[in-house]
């Protein structure tokens, strides 16, 4: 017994806990920058300046943010399941995080000899855990339209809800035309077959496209943004929410964002992969933990431009009605889809034989 | 029907082509454009440090006008009154005493003079309409009050400061404009 707890790896715990903390802290960071970086995006496509007063060039400002809700009075309505209602934006805030686990965010270090992978879990069934953590989040969403007790609450609840797994089938579809190429789960492998070969995205551009509406649906942004539609729709499941509770929503919304924006720069965009370079000469050359700086900055560059994707399509496209957002996810989204699935299936095939 | 301007145009009717369809590319389109508006330049401005600076026909808050002695020049004639189109202004006449000679430039003046800021549409008609060039809008909002009877101005509010004894206020609250016009008269 004592025997098998001394010969557990204990620098294994401590170097995944280390990992832990520090994706964690710099998903939270990236979320908060986010808020900014939203506000200033949208000011400087509609010609303004957007925060400048709080720091240098507003840089303060999520800190402002941060404080104003938390000061602001927090209420949790009599009629409401008061256990639930607080278990709502916790979950939808874990179920952001927790995705992060298995993306991986560089190639090895080398600290003192012992040889780290920059990911916190490298699962063979890193896509599907993905996948699994996604769903929870709708749970999220529905824990908290339900605890509200309040009928307009629970159809927005509903219609979040409704609106994550319809587009998730689509996602799921567009994923497998992936796996087919890929032949593996694991996210490692499949970052790794791109840093030899080409990004999955010249395999799969329609795929790809299919995955980006989709996961702009999953991430509740514009043109899918009901929760947000205040004044048209009712707002969305957060509607008896106030101070930090919303403010976990809401913050969870940019984990969400950040973390998409790293699987599809992972599953399409090559990941890590330093494009134009031959990964392996340049290791020799700059050595290992160089290295992984290089790639992780790569791909935060990647997962940099696809936030900011997000925040241009948000600041241009009108958002769907709500019978709009249902043809699109399943008339088009899901039957285009399919065929992708096929086409990619019967490519693969032939080109095997 | 005609049209009132040559920039009318008919409604397109046109069934939609292919790509226009596909609603992608029309997306991308759009997006093309707020990505150009990332680059331009910027129409706002920092308001406390930088002001914009008023246009010169503005018509701000009223001042009512004293001459270079520091007298009232208003004669409580009630032309303003008549043409305000809002009926914002009222008054009442008084008969200026002997010794009130610094204070008044005629012989009746106006002891009570009330623009009521709520009525007011600031046409400047009161202005035109004043043979004695003692009422001008300046060049400063009317603030914003949390009562009604704060936005009622009495004389107090209105008169501008005396050039005799304070001349930097008074230069300040004339302003440009009605310096231009007193060049002109
Ligand atoms: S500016 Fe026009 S509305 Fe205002 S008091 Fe003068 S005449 Fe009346
Ligand atoms: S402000 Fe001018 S128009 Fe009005 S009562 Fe006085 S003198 Fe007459």
């Amino acid at each position: 017994m004592y025997s098998t707890l001394l010969a557990f790896d204990w620098l294994f715990l401590i170097e995944k806990l280390v990992l832990i903390v520090g994706i964690v802290s710099i998903s939270l960071v990236i979320a908060m920058y986010e808020t900014w970086a939203e506000r200033k995006v949208a000011a400087f496509m509609q010609d303004r300046r957007g925060p400048n007063r709080a720091g240098p060039m507003g840089l303060l400002q999520p800190l402002a943010d941060g404080l104003k809700l938390f000061m602001k009075e927090e209420i949790i309505p009599n009629t409401s399941n008061r256990m639930l209602f607080i278990l709502g934006p916790c979950l939808a805030m874990l179920a952001a995080m927790m995705t992060s686990a298995v993306i991986p965010w560089g190639g090895k270090i080398d600290f003192f000899g012992r040889e780290v992978n920059l990911q916190i879990a490298d699962i063979n069934i890193g896509i599907l855990y993905i996948f699994a953590v996604v769903s929870m989040g709708v749970f999220g969403i529905m824990i908290g339209g339900w605890a509200s007790n309040n009928k307009f609450s629970l159809m927005a609840a509903l219609r979040g809800a409704s609106q994550a797994i319809s587009y998730e089938l689509p996602m799921g579809l567009s994923l497998i035309a992936l796996l087919m190429l890929t032949g593996s789960l694991k996210m490692s492998a499949i970052v790794g077959q791109q840093l030899d070969g080409t990004w999955n995205v010249v395999y799969q551009p329609l795929g790809f496209l299919i995955f980006l509406i989709c996961a702009f649906a999953e991430c509740n942004r514009t043109p899918f943004d009901l929760p947000e539609a205040e004044n048209e729709l009712n707002f969305g499941y957060h509607q008896e929410y106030s101070s930090m509770k919303l403010g976990f929503y809401l913050f969870a919304e940019y984990i969400n964002m950040f973390i998409s924006s790293a699987v599809m720069a992972t599953l399409y965009f090559g990941g890590y992969d330093i494009p134009g370079v031959n990964d392996a000469h340049l290791t020799e050359t700059v050595g290992v933990n160089l290295m992984a700086l290089f790639q992780a900055l790569t791909l935060f560059a990647k997962i940099g431009f696809f936030i900011f994707l997000f925040m241009w399509v948000r600041w241009t496209i009108p958002r769907f009605r709500y019978d709009q957002l249902m043809n699109l996810g399943w008339k088009k989204l899901v039957p285009l889809a399919l065929a992708n699935m096929i086409i990619t299936a019967a490519v693969v095939l032939w080109l095997k034989k | 029907m005609q049209a009132l301007t040559n920039r009318a145009r008919p409604v397109e009717r046109k069934p939609m082509t292919f790509v226009e369809r596909l609603y992608l590319w029309n997306i991308f389109k759009g997006m093309l454009i707020t990505l150009k508006h990332f680059f331009k330049r910027k129409a706002t401005i920092s308001y406390p440090e930088q002001t914009r600076p008023f246009s010169p026909v503005f018509r701000g808050l009223h001042v009512l006008n004293r001459d270079e002695q520091g007298r009232e020049r208003c004669t409580a004639c009630g032309l303003c009154a008549v043409a305000c189109p809002a009926e914002a202004i009222t008054m009442e006449a008084a008969e200026r005493k002997p010794g009130e000679e610094n204070l008044y430039r005629e012989e009746k003046y106006a002891a009570k003079y009330e623009i009521n800021m709520l009525r007011c549409i600031f046409c400047g008609l009161c202005e035109e309409a004043c043979p004695k060039d003692a009422i001008y809008l300046s060049e400063t909002f009317a603030p914003a009050n949390y009562q009604r009877k704060g936005l009622i101005y009495g004389k107090p509010d209105l008169l501008i400061p005396n050039p005799q004894e304070q001349p930097e206020e008074y230069k300040q609250a004339l302003g440009n404009r009605a310096n231009k016009q007193h060049q002109a008269n």
